[in-house]
């Protein structure tokens, strides 16, 4: 069922996506300012974790994704991650300039939901709206399972605790939602959360004591028994309605269920830093795993976002053990949960809980717009092409990219900087690393030199393509290595070569000393039980700076290879991927020859 | 008698040719420095990110790393007595990332080597990595700011033209 209002969303969206950019380098600040404009994104900056921290929590509405760089002076990257994925739940994005293998690794335990290495390109943050999107997803799905479990109750607990009402509604929208379950959450999206003119109504804003009365409510009925309805008389809210608090139950129940999983992941053994701890969190978590205990006796199985993996917290809290039900406040004083810091009897710490269950951008809305991603061709400005693509963006974006990049149009040449006009400066030739653009770059011939083209000169343009082949072996034998790594699929003797070539390149700089303890030092950091030896040596590949890792990069972020998406995403870090596109002992080889 | 097309060129206040020397000559500095390896492709995206409504961007840009590569080049300098290899480094580290923002290839490079002396807690080592560094930035400097200069002229050109 489409409604205008869900279609308009869906063509803005990813336009618009509200992002927080921190890093403390304020030359990057500005450039991916720049590059997330372009994307039409509404961009914030920030140069300090700290600032960013609070800017977050004041308007925890405020934006969709964070990006953040690792290594900055007042924060680490990581400890602002954990932060916004615990309070906010918000998607982050690590970048570095440093893209060993154990900085994603970590980048990836501490939730990120993607690792992005400097030099960053503008095609790696068109896309980052797919974080966004797949959390609402993930989330939708949880409900889904929530649902379900309701109807288990229901037929478990009979009908006399929920009125007819609910009953109705709970099973309608169960089976409606059983109906459209693998397909179409936008409809769901639509049953559950009313029609849209209901959408347009102020959201409830769930206040501490708002929550408090909630969570009171609920622990009086008790969990496993409890529906909108009978909260809702029990809070005794002028304004509330039920649909508030069914939406808010559910919530609270995903959230309960998220935490669930999280710590039944960290007593099977996670080893993160101690140091998540803070005061910040500890209230936080006696609340939480206090209920969880409610509710563990009664559900068995709960799907938890792997996204958010918090690990290792309640790992005190003998959570499997209490059967029955027991109030909140009850449990701290009798467990102790997190013992050093004095446990809050009362619940002046709910602020966070609310923060946690304030589903950001969890507006209908956006579960209907994301429903038609950019599907036509990412092209990137860096095909070999000569004459460039541009980015489509459904609806509203097309215009204005093209007008971005208007040093394509030759129309005002002489207005234009003289930046844009590149009569001569290798603007298009020297960016081509992918393997298919680089066989392109050797059949290009010259573009002659007309007005239309003329971005592209003859000569100049000849010079520059040398110029930047040069470069690849005078510098940039890793380059090659690159493309051999990648290209050669098969394992040819091009990876051979590189060690000569190594060689060669010490007249520049003796970086062979690069490779070898830098990735000795990686195979150390990294855990013994991971099979990932192999990555580690492609990590090692980017960690040297050279024109070539740039290449690679390109040739790994492209869609032709699909390797860092897959890499990098933290959901799905799958070895026997990684090992079909690339063959690694080859690589092998060559770096350690 | 001197051709026509050359009496008009001579006679045109805005000579032309002279703005194509320019764009010629700014041309050839930029290629020249890929070509050297003072600049890679991020400096392209740089150039690319640049359009009407940003039209200083690519100057603004280079004016903000090279405040930050000479805060972080003084900061380097002090002290060359006792080296704490962690400061350092992560003062290297800095650079590296900003260097890889505009491009600046060769000056990334020498970083590079710089933390590999950092990680060998080698004195010597550092403080010579310090000179090889300091020598391949100025000598981008050198180069940007001839760029921005003309690039500067070129815009002054096209300004009078649409006025």
């Amino acid at each position: 069922m489409e409604r205008p209002l869900f279609s308009v969303r869906a063509e803005a969206f990813p336009a618009g996506l509200r992002v927080l950019v921190v890093d403390d380098d304020p030359t990057w600040l500005k450039i991916l300012e720049k590059m997330l404009r372009k994307c039409s994104y509404e961009v914030t900056t920030c140069s300090l974790a700290t600032d960013a921290l609070s800017m977050l929590r004041e308007q925890k509405d405020k934006f969709d994704i964070v990006i953040s760089d690792v290594n900055m002076p007042d924060m680490d990257g990581f400890k602002l991650l954990e932060h916004v994925g615990l309070e906010m739940d918000l998607p982050v994005i690590m970048m570095s300039i440093d893209g060993e293998t154990s900085r994603v690794m970590k980048g990836v335990q501490h939730g990120a939901c993607d690792y992005l290495l400097k030099p960053v390109r503008m095609k790696e943050l068109k896309n980052i709206w797919q974080h966004v999107y797949r959390k609402k997803m993930h989330e939708l799905k949880e409900i889904q399972t929530h649902y379900n479990n309701e109807d288990i109750n229901i037929l478990r607990y009979g009908s006399e605790d929920l009125d007819d009402r609910n009953l109705t509604d709970g099973i309608t929208n169960i089976s409606s939602a059983r109906k459209r379950k693998d397909v179409d959450y936008k409809e769901f999206g639509d049953q559950e959360f009313g029609d849209p003119s209901r959408l347009k109504k102020a959201r409830v804003v769930w206040s501490v004591d708002l929550h408090q009365k909630f969570v009171n409510a609920v622990n009086q009925i008790g969990l496993d028994k409890v529906g909108p309805k009978k909260i809702l008389d029990l809070m005794n809210v002028p304004g509330l309605t039920r649909e508030n608090v069914a939406s808010h139950l559910q919530k609270y129940r995903l959230y309960l269920s998220r935490l669930q999983k999280q710590s039944e992941d960290s007593t099977s053994g996670g080893n993160m830093p101690s140091d998540l701890i803070n005061n910040d969190n500890v209230a936080n978590f006696e609340l939480t795993s206090s209920t969880n205990m409610q509710q563990c006796s009664e559900h068995t199985k709960h799907v938890g976002t792997s996204e958010n993996l918090v690990p290792g917290i309640i790992a005190d809290a003998h959570i499997g053990d209490i059967k029955k039900i027991v109030p909140v406040q009850g449990i701290e004083s009798e467990k102790g949960l997190i013992s050093d810091s004095p446990i809050s009897q009362n619940f002046n710490n709910v602020p966070r809980l609310s923060a946690l269950f304030s589903f950001k951008g969890m507006t209908p809305g956006i579960e209907e717009k994301a429903r038609e991603p950019t599907t036509s061709k990412h092209q990137t400005l860096h095909d070999g092409a000569p004459r460039m693509q541009c980015m489509h963006y459904p609806g509203q974006g097309n215009c204005g990219m093209l007008d971005d990049y208007s040093y394509l149009s030759s129309s005002d040449q002489d207005h234009q900087v003289s930046f844009n006009l590149c009569s001569s400066s290798p603007v298009i030739s020297a960016t081509v690393t992918n393997e298919k653009d680089m066989k392109d770059l050797s059949e290009m011939k010259p573009v002659p030199t007309d007005q239309r083209n003329a971005h592209f000169a003859a000569i100049p343009q000849v010079a520059c393509m040398t110029g930047s082949v040069s470069l690849q072996i005078k510098h940039g034998m890793v380059h090659s290595q690159d493309a051999g790594a990648i290209c050669k699929l098969d394992g040819s003797p091009n990876t051979k070569g590189c060690s000569t070539e190594q060689i060669d390149n010490q007249e520049c700089f003796p970086l062979t000393c690069e490779f070898s303890p830098k990735s000795e030092a990686e195979l150390d950091s990294l855990p013994g039980d991971l099979h990932l030896c192999s990555i580690q040596k492609f990590g090692c590949f980017e960690d040297v700076g050279f024109g070539g890792a740039e290449n690679f990069q390109d040739i790994i972020s492209t869609p032709d290879t699909q390797v860092q998406n897959d890499w990098y995403i933290s959901s799905e870090l799958n070895n026997d991927y990684l090992y079909e596109t690339v063959d690694y002992p080859l690589i092998d080889e060559c770096l350690f020859a | 008698m001197l051709p026509l097309c050359s009496r008009v060129l001579l006679s045109h206040p805005f000579s032309p040719m002279s703005l194509m020397a320019l764009r010629e000559q700014l041309n050839m500095l930029v290629n020249s420095m890929y070509i050297e390896g003072l600049l890679d492709q991020q400096f392209q995206q740089l150039q690319m990110l640049q359009d009407a409504s940003s039209p200083g961007f690519v100057a603004e840009v280079i004016n903000l790393f090279c405040e930050d590569a000479e805060r972080i080049l003084t900061e380097l300098t002090k002290d060359q007595a006792v080296v704490d290899f962690q400061k350092v480094d992560a003062y290297v580290h800095q650079l590296k990332g900003s260097s890889s923002s505009v491009g600046a290839q060769n000056v990334k490079l020498a970083c590079i080597q710089f933390r590999q002396f950092c990680e060998e807690n080698n004195k010597d080592g550092c403080l010579n990595a310090l000179n090889v560094v300091k020598h391949h930035y100025y000598l981008l400097r050198n180069k940007f700011d001839t760029m921005l200069q003309l690039e500067q002229r070129i815009q002054a050109y096209d300004s009078k033209q649409q006025n």
